[in-house]
């Protein structure tokens, strides 16, 4: 199971990588998005898979009766969800405030903390 | 567990059993506080005339929270406190060493001249969006990821203050501020997740993520394959938010749009987070990998200085010129880690502290002179020294600190690293330390001749820039201000104590055994 | 969104999902559930009722705003984990108390009201955004 998860990582990760690479910032967005996704599924298969065994221990017991799944890369991938979609929801108001703002979505075009006709420096004294 | 109240369990296996010292809390409470701070202030965002005096207030007892860590630590060494009792590595770990509590202690000093600041500079619209729970919230992040011993929560705090910086980033929505939050945001997103796969691959291999338990394996494993990996990942992870050259393009094209007061926070606090990191993962986490990797950190610290520098010359905006100083400081710093001997790291430290003081300091020069000379242009300014004298010579000490010229506090940490590359027989590192030094003095030079010591220019300013209109009211401005130049003028006549201190947390850094030691009390022994 | 249908069965939909989110946050200790998932269907209650009838109804509803709903979640969590300083056990360790209410004994802890905490801290963020966004729509 390991290695078709690998290698799926590894293409979610060319396609994000592909997404960012854009002039668009909503291509840019997605490919972020997806990047997400993708560390998320690494670090599930990271931590080594084991199906149908949920961590939950019976009551009546102080430790689990079999090797079950491990918790910890899933609290891991939980706690990195949450970041990723609270950035996403961020970007993706910024990203629309800065489309309507500065009327473009190419990164090429946003030049206006960085003009392009920015004086040359004082040269003498 | 809801286990009956009656159970006896034998807990000793799983918990720490011994009682928790008071003084221990000194780790947890900056963190704690800040968070609850910043979400009390979050209540009270309404008052908007309470909400300076509440936050300077609350900054004070968080400087006196941080110093009584530090104190703590110096005396007692590393601390470590698990949560909830589990224990390590099984609990999430806050572990302080000298080097984390000095960091955290300079950062909690430096927030609160920005508070004492954004008194003047913040108006009240920043303050009912939010500006002053911001900054908790963010140095709950910067603090969270100088105290914690877990790589994972580093990784949260480092979250932590990327949200709060992007919510400060964008106080006052202008379009400038719209096009560099942009940038910002989205590469600083790609380098913490870089720093996420990182952290995910340093799971698959080591099965756990307490920094302590990390750094023995490590040493077990040796020179293997995967470490490489992790240490090079981590590399440009860090580098990224470090600003380190390749990956330092996010700085000077997103600094100078904030509010002044914000874009001081940033230049003093964020990218030595990334140092620091830096210095953690490479230093004590994989220093055989390091020591593979030490010719490459070695070439991106000369290239991101001398660049840095160059960026500098090339600016007309204040603001601007001082956030390409920032990258040129890292790649000061990157030369200590480049030669991890105790000397070079101890410079590497005391440069970092440095930095955090001197660039916020600039920072707020840079908005003082434009509230003078109403633009931020260096061409446009002009006459301050002839209007204000006190302020001219504090920025003139400001300018040959950063400049590295003596008495002040940029000159001793580039003489120690001058020294170490020269030990380590690296003489080009040494020698663009020193070119580094050459050029930062013409960049700011420039600054003072044009914007200070030639006559004011009367003719108006083409394009009216977005400035407060506020007039200068000199005891709360200058207050900030002066606080952060007494430091760096006394740190550069009186150096000792704090090359003591950085020496030592060096030496903790290359050797972790009390780092270790205080997560695993039995495994040392 | 303003038919008829679902203007009349969001409020009844809406107040069940905010009881059932409390069933799953006090669900949570022993069994899968707890503050965030409970937050997270609170808020999404929150957001059916918004669609349905406007942002002012919810946010007359809610009373507070949103963000200080979430900063009380964030200071009741940061609370919780401060109690066991009168303990002598590291920050965030589990307290708990029995009492006896009613005849029936129940479990109390600080990870309650931790959970808690986190339960108002998502409601709080969560519901924040989604007006927002919902605002921005009716413009």
């Amino acid at each position: 199971m390991e290695p078709i998860l690998a290698v799926f990582v590894g293409a979610l990760f060319t396609v994000a990588i592909y997404l960012m690479m854009s002039r668009h910032t909503i291509r840019i967005l997605m490919g972020v998005m997806i990047f997400g996704n993708a560390v998320n599924l690494l670090i599930f298969t990271a931590g080594r898979l084991t199906r149908d065994v949920p961590p939950i221990i019976p009551a009546a017991l102080d430790v689990p009766e079999i090797a079950t799944a491990n918790p910890l890369p899933q609290a891991l991938i939980l706690t990195a969800i949450v970041i990723s979609f609270s950035f996403f929801a961020f970007l993706l108001v910024l990203g629309f405030r800065a489309y309507q703002e500065l009327d473009t979505d190419d990164s090429r075009e946003m030049r206006l903390a960085e003009p392009k006709d920015d004086p040359l420096p004082p040269l003498g004294y | 567990m809801a286990a009956p109240s009656g159970a006896a369990v034998d807990i000793s296996q799983a918990m720490v059993v011994a009682e928790a010292p008071l003084a221990d809390w000194l780790v947890i409470a900056p963190v704690a506080y800040c968070l609850m701070a910043g979400a009390g202030l979050m209540m009270l965002r309404k008052y908007v005339k309470l909400q300076p005096r509440l936050a300077v207030f609350g900054l004070l007892a968080l400087v006196a929270m941080t110093a009584g860590l530090l104190v703590h630590v110096l005396s007692g060494g590393t601390v470590t406190v698990t949560m909830g009792r589990w224990l390590p590595p099984f609990g999430i770990s806050f572990s302080v060493d000298i080097l984390g509590a000095i960091l955290a202690f300079t950062a909690s000093l430096v927030a609160l001249a920005c508070g004492l600041y954004a008194a003047q500079d913040v108006d009240k619209t920043g303050r009912r969006y939010g500006f002053y729970p911001l900054l908790f919230l963010m140095m709950a992040g910067v603090i969270g990821a100088f105290v914690t011993g877990d790589i994972f929560n580093l990784y949260v705090w480092f979250e932590v203050l990327l949200i709060a910086s992007f919510g400060l980033q964008i106080l006052g929505s202008e379009r400038q501020q719209l096009d560099g939050a942009t940038k910002y945001a989205l590469l600083n997103l790609v380098a913490t997740t870089i720093f996420l796969i990182a952290t995910g691959f340093l799971y698959g291999i080591f099965g756990t993520l307490n920094m302590a338990d990390i750094a023995l394996q490590a040493r077990e494993m040796g020179a293997t394959a995967p470490l490489y990996t992790l240490a090079a990942l981590y590399l440009l992870a860090f580098g990224m938010k470090a600003a380190a050259f390749p990956v330092a393009f996010w700085l000077p094209a997103s600094y100078h749009t904030p509010k002044v007061v914000v874009s001081a926070l940033f230049a003093g606090l964020l990218t030595k987070v990334g140092i620091y990191a830096l210095l953690r993962t490479m230093i004590m986490l994989f220093p055989e990998q390091r020591d593979e990797l030490a010719t490459l950190i070695a070439i991106v610290a000369v290239v991101t200085m001398i660049l840095g520098t160059l960026g500098a010359l090339a600016q007309t905006d204040y603001r601007r010129l001082l956030g390409y100083l920032v990258v040129s400081g890292i790649g000061v710093m990157l030369a200590g880690i480049a030669l991890a001997t105790p000397l070079g790291l101890s410079g590497s430290i005391f440069y970092a502290l440095h930095s955090i003081i001197v660039m916020t300091a600039l920072y707020m020069a840079a908005g003082m002179a434009a509230r003078i000379g109403r633009s931020f242009s260096i061409a446009q300014l002009g006459g301050i020294y002839r209007s204000h004298v006190l302020f001219a010579a504090i920025s003139l000490v400001l300018f040959l600190s950063v400049s590295g010229l003596p008495p002040f506090s940029g000159f001793w940490p580039k003489a120690v690293l001058v020294k170490a590359s020269l030990d380590a027989g690296i003489w080009w590192l040494a020698a663009s330390i020193l070119v580094t030094g050459f050029l930062t003095t013409i960049a700011v030079g420039r600054v003072w001749a044009h914007a200070y010591w030639k006559p004011a220019d009367t003719t108006p300013p083409e394009s009216p820039m977005m400035i407060p209109t506020a007039t200068l009211r000199p005891s709360a401005t200058y207050l900030p201000l002066i606080g952060l130049v007494a430091l760096t003028a006394v740190f550069g006549l009186y150096p000792e104590p704090l090359l003591v201190l950085t020496e030592r947390s060096a030496e903790q850094l290359l050797d972790p055994g009390s780092y270790i030691q205080s997560v695993f009390p039995e495994a040392a022994q | 969104m303003q038919t008829l249908i679902f203007r009349t069965v969001a409020p009844f939909l809406s107040a069940l999902m905010v009881v059932f989110s409390i069933f799953v946050l006090l669900r949570g200790h022993n069994e899968p559930g707890g503050g965030f998932i409970g937050g997270l269907i609170a808020a999404s209650a929150l957001a059916i009722y918004g669609i349905a009838c406007g942002v002012t109804p919810v946010r007359r509803a809610i009373y507070f705003h949103p963000m200080n709903i979430a900063s009380f979640g964030v200071m009741l969590g940061g609370a919780a984990g401060m109690i066991s300083i009168f303990f002598g056990v590291p920050f965030m360790t589990g307290l708990w108390v029995y009492p006896n209410i009613l005849g029936v004994e129940v479990a109390l802890s600080t990870v309650l009201f931790f959970d808690i905490g986190v339960y108002f801290a998502v409601v709080g963020t969560i519901t924040s955004v989604a007006l927002a966004l919902e605002e921005r729509d009716e413009i």
